[in-house]
Formats: C-alpha cells, sequence, structure tokens
C-alpha cells in the first residue's frame, strides 16, 4: 500500500498541475485549449511523475526508463506540468504552452523535448506504439522498464485501439500498462450517448488483459493500481470527472477545449485556491 | 553472403519479387542482429517461409491488423531496432495512411515499408488489392524515400542497401512470379542514382520498377524502326536523380515516363515537376494506368489494358514523335 508521505506528496503536486493547466489555458488567450481533458487525468500523471516513474532528469535517454506514451495527445497540458514536478523540464518552459516555435505545442511531438517519446494527437495510435516498444524492451531483455500509454476512453472508440489490444493480449506483454483517463465525456457529449462501449471492463479482460478499476482522482488508488505487476497487460479504468476541480467545468463537454474570459479565469483560480 | 552470380540471378527471377524480398530478409537477419521482421499474416506470401523457420523470434506476425503492425514497428524503431514491415502495396498506402504519415513520416522514424504486389501485381483479386496510386501518396510525405526496383535482383539490392540507412522507406515490389530479368549480372546499386541501361540521342524512356524492362523490350521495337532509345531505370522515385532527369531532357527531342502506376502523382508528375521548376522542357508522354480502375483480371490482361506492353508504348511514341 502507498505510504502517506507519498500520497500527501503526490496529491500537492496535483494541485500545483492543476493551477499550471488554468494559468496555461488562460495565456492561450481566445484559441483556448483542452482543458477538461487535461483535469481530468491530472491525479493519474501525479501519481506517476511524482509517486512511481523511472526517470532520470539527466539522462533522459536512460535504457533503465520507463516510457511514457501519451495517446491522448490532447492532454499534453498536463502532461508538461507532470514532467515539471519530475524535474523533466523547467517550470519557465510553461510559459511557452501553444505559442509559435515553442517545444510544447498542443499534442506532443518530437522536437527535442525531453520524456516525450513519441508524437501524439491522432487518436487510436499510442497503444500500438506501447505494444511495439513492450516487444523491443523484451528483445532488449530490459525487464525493469514499463511502458505507460495514457487514453481517453472517448479515444476507444478507434478500431485500432482494439487491433492493439489484442496484440499486447497475444505477447502477453507484463510491461505494458494502459491507463484509460474515464472522464465519460466526448467532443460531441456524453460518451455513453455517441457510442457506448460497456461493458467496458470485458472488452480488456476478454483481450487478455488484467483489469483495474478505480476512481482516478484518488492518488491513494492511483499509486497502488501503478504498483500492481501481474503476468498480462494491466489497464487501468480511471473514472475520472472532465473539469475536475473547476465547479463550472466539472462534467460539462463544452469545456473539452476552451478559452477563459477574465472572470471565469479568477474564479477559477479561486476556487483552486479554497481548496488548498 | 548473397552471390551474385547468373545462376543466382535466374533462380530470383523464377521465385519473384516475394521470394527476392523473403532471400534478402534471410540474408539481413543474419548480418543485421537487430532487424526485426513484422508481417500481417503475409508471411508466406511475402516469401518469408524459410526466414521464419530459421529466425522465428525476429518474426512478428501481427494478424490482419496493418495499421498496428505500422504502430509496432514505429516502437521496435524507436528502440533503434531495425524494422522491417510487409503487407499488400494497397494496404500500405491506403488502409495505414495515417499511421504511415504519423509514425514514418512526421515522427521520421526508419521503419522499412514493404508494399507488395504493386500495381497489377494481385489485379486478379480486383481494384481492392491494385495499388496504383501508392506512390502518390508515399511521396507527397515527407523524410520518406521511395523506391521501386526494376528486377528481382534489384530488389534484393535494395532491401540490403535500406538497411543501413536512418531514412524512413517504402519499397513498392512489381511485377509478377517468374519476373523478367533486366540485370543478366551484377551492377552497382545506390539510392538516389539512376541506372543508365540504353543510350540514344533521340527518346528517353525514363522507367521504374516492372516499366524498367519493357522500356528496354520498347527500346529494341523502336531500334528495330529507325528510332534511337535510351533507357534510364529510375528506381528511387524519392529522392529523385535530378541530374540524370536534367541530362535526359537535354539530350533527347522527347521524354518517356514509364510506371505500373496512375499517371497521377507517380513517375510522370515527379519527372514533370522536377523539369518544370526550371522553365521550358522537352515534350513528357506519359506512360501508366489512366485514371480508372481496370476490371479485374490475370496480370498480362491489365497490363495489356492499360497499354503497358512494349508494342503499346512503341505505337504511343512513334505516333508522339511525328507530332513534334
Amino acid at each position: 500500500m502507498a505510504d502517506r508521505d507519498l500520497i500527501s506528496k503526490c496529491e500537492d503536486a496535483a494541485k500545483r498541475i492543476r493551477r499550471r493547466i488554468i494559468d496555461m489555458t488562460y495565456a492561450t488567450g481566445s484559441t483556448g485549449a483542452h482543458i477538461g481533458g487535461s483535469l481530468s487525468i491530472v491525479e493519474l500523471f501525479a501519481g506517476l511523475y511524482v509517486g512511481k516513474i523511472r526517470y532520470m532528469a539527466d539522462d533522459p535517454n536512460w535504457e533503465g526508463r520507463d516510457r511514457v506514451i501519451l495517446s491522448k495527445g490532447h492532454a499534453a497540458m498536463a502532461l508538461y506540468p507532470a514532467m515539471v514536478e519530475a524535474g523533466i523540464i523547467d517550470e519557465s518552459e510553461l510559459e511557452s504552452f501553444k505559442k509559435d516555435g515553442s517545444r510544447l505545442g498542443g499534442h506532443p511531438s518530437l522536437n527535442g523535448l525531453p520524456g516525450i517519446e513519441f508524437a501524439s494527437g491522432s487518436l487510436g495510435q499510442g497503444l500500438s506504439l506501447g505494444v511495439g516498444t513492450c516487444l523491443a524492451l523484451k528483445r532488449k531483455n530490459n525487464n525493469d522498464s514499463r511502458v505507460f500509454v495514457y487514453l481517453g476512453d472517448g479515444e476507444c472508440d478507434e478500431g485500432s485501439v482494439w487491433e492493439a489490444a489484442a496484440s499486447a493480449g497475444h505477447y502477453i506483454l507484463n510491461n505494458l500498462v494502459a491507463i484509460v483517463d474515464m472522464n465519460a465525456i466526448q467532443y460531441d457529449g456524453y460518451t455513453t450517448e455517441i457510442m457506448d462501449m460497456s461493458p467496458f471492463e470485458n472488452k480488456w479482460r476478454d483481450f487478455g488483459w488484467d483489469v483495474i478499476t478505480i476512481n482516478g482522482h484518488s492518488i491513494e488508488e492511483v499509486l497502488n493500481a501503478y504498483d500492481y505487476r501481474g503476468d498480462k497487460s494491466l489497464v487501468i479504468l480511471a473514472h475520472t470527472v472532465k473539469g475536475k476541480g473547476i465547479s463550472f467545468m466539472e462534467n460539462n463537454w463544452k469545456y473539452h477545449n476552451a478559452s477563459l474570459s477574465k472572470a471565469l479565469y479568477e474564479q477559477a483560480v479561486e476556487e483552486l485556491e479554497a481548496a488548498i | 553472403m548473397i552471390e551474385y552470380n547468373k545462376r543466382n540471378i535466374r533462380t530470383w527471377s523464377l521465385l519473384g519479387p516475394s521470394g527476392a524480398f523473403g532471400t534478402a530478409a534471410l540474408e539481413l537477419a543474419e548480418t543485421k542482429p537487430d532487424m526485426v521482421m513484422l508481417t500481417a499474416d503475409l508471411c508466406f506470401f511475402s516469401g518469408l517461409e524459410r526466414f521464419k523457420a530459421a529466425y522465428p523470434d525476429k518474426l512478428y506476425n501481427l494478424g490482419i491488423a496493418e495499421q498496428n503492425m505500422i504502430g509496432v514497428a514505429a516502437g521496435f524503431a524507436k528502440e533503434e531496432f531495425i524494422p522491417f514491415a510487409n503487407t499488400y502495396a494497397s494496404f500500405c498506402a491506403s488502409r495505414c495512411a495515417d499511421q504511415v504519415r504519423v509514425n514514418m513520416s512526421y515522427m521520421n522514424l526508419p521503419i522499412k515499408l514493404i508494399g507488395l504486389t504493386a500495381g497489377y501485381g494481385a489485379g486478379i483479386l480486383g481494384a481492392t488489392h491494385m495499388s496504383i496510386e501508392d506512390i502518390s501518396f508515399m511521396r507527397a510525405l515527407p523524410n520518406i524515400t521511395v523506391i521501386s526496383p526494376a528486377d528481382c535482383m534489384e530488389i534484393i539490392k535494395v532491401v540490403l542497401a535500406v538497411a543501413n540507412t536512418p531514412d524512413p522507406t517504402y519499397i513498392r515490389l512489381t511485377g509478377p512470379m517468374n519476373s523478367p530479368i533486366v540485370y543478366k549480372e551484377d551492377y552497382d546499386f545506390q539510392i538516389g542514382k539512376a541506372v543508365k541501361l540504353a543510350e540514344g540521342d533521340e527518346v528517353c524512356i525514363i522507367a521504374t520498377g516492372s516499366m524498367v524492362y519493357q522500356a528496354m523490350q520498347t527500346a529494341k521495337l523502336l531500334e528495330a524502326e529507325g528510332v534511337s532509345c535510351s533507357v534510364l531505370n529510375m528506381h528511387t522515385i524519392k529522392p529523385l536523380d535530378i541530374e540524370n532527369v536534367f541530362e535526359a531532357n537535354e539530350k533527347h527531342m522527347l521524354l518517356v515516363t514509364a510506371e505500373e502506376h496512375s499517371i497521377i502523382g507517380g513517375l510522370y508528375s515527379t519527372v514533370l515537376e522536377a523539369l518544370s521548376k526550371e522553365g521550358t522542357h522537352k515534350p513528357i508522354l506519359p506512360i501508366g494506368i489512366r485514371d480508372t480502375f481496370v476490371h479485374a483480371g490475370s496480370y498480362s490482361y491489365q497490363m495489356q489494358e492499360s497499354g503497358l506492353t512494349a508494342e503499346s508504348m512503341k505505337i504511343k511514341i512513334l505516333e508522339r514523335l511525328q507530332n513534334l
């Protein structure tokens, strides 16, 4: 079980990440950013980057590192601040988010930013990359590193996700961890209304995966799930709230991708500070 | 070590493009420890039977799931393996279009993608298995090298050569089993460097893939008609050997492009684009597949229907020469 000190360290990091997401969104002006699905994934990243990841900030290509693949690339705005918590990038770089020439794009790209294994943005491709990476690590006899692939629940509409899921089951990749950020809302509305994938757990089990279902905002549950080691690929189905932490954004599909007025920004900051 | 002798050249020709690919793959497995081979349920069709028997742990058969295969190949490439992946050319270019675009082109990951039965190689199965637009798609993508070997020996040379480059590469295999031999003996192959196979001074046929052999036959037929004809094997379509294209333009009255591919976006477009940047150029006659799907049928039937035979090319070239 995760110890209390680590839990509270991760919880503090999650608060900072959430605050940075609000600042980054506001700084994009009228362009806006994918705020809803970034706020839902915060604890999942805080738990990994502060609690569990094998990574050496001074040696980004260290063979023993865990590989992180953000298949739901639009949550990059949560990934970058999480990487700040792990010392992979400097906090000051967050100011460049989505600016011309920045390394911090709206979706991750291979542009020299440490800690980014693959570009993403075209949904449904990350799990295949994860399967390939896991097979490659096994060929290298690297039995220490794990591959963490973060998907959205809406993303799982893509057929290519299930091609990859089948192959992970086939090759019995116990070094693969998929995390589905199940915020239950996609671009056009509730996932149950747009494309109901239930029973979701059964689908993964039937493809040969171990399944852990958690509250994706409970750091304790997140850390315990990351500690799980089994013989198969693991999927963590993390129930989350889109727009988590900001009252007017929570479960509001209009905040999938949105900008913030000064008034709304100030309200969001106020709510986050009250929570601290 | 593969020996480029007359006996082997004949054997590779009998085996056809897939058999030649399989031969090269076996050689790579022996010489390149980091090479891995991926297929999408086409292990035997792609000539990998011996490979599978000798190196079962290097072969990853991803089943009938081509898009996943490209992603898995990208994972291997990122971890510094040399992944070769194969499927029908039509599936390389169109079914996996986004995976190819994101993983090979955008991320510049050195996947070596083999397009089997490009053109009409599987045309008996209908338009779903024809691949007449793959060059057009692949060459529009940054970073990807596009190669179309002329015969079975060249396939082997290409496969061995691309394993030594850091570039994502698409190799389209054209031609039937018992494939015509262009090269009767060993020669120097370099990616991006066209090969002059015949030298004349009136017409130059710039050909790629299966059409190189047809171009050589055409040159002989034209010779009998008193027309002097050069043949240039443009095996690499991207990056194009611009120097040789310019030289051909300078030295001849008529240029002809020949490809087992749509005339939209393929070799014809590539050559025309390169020359038009320089201002005026000699007339160019495109020999290729017109903008339609030919009815399912045998390879020879479809080549004839599309005018991709030496006899048909000769007639078109003579007509064009008369109207210069």
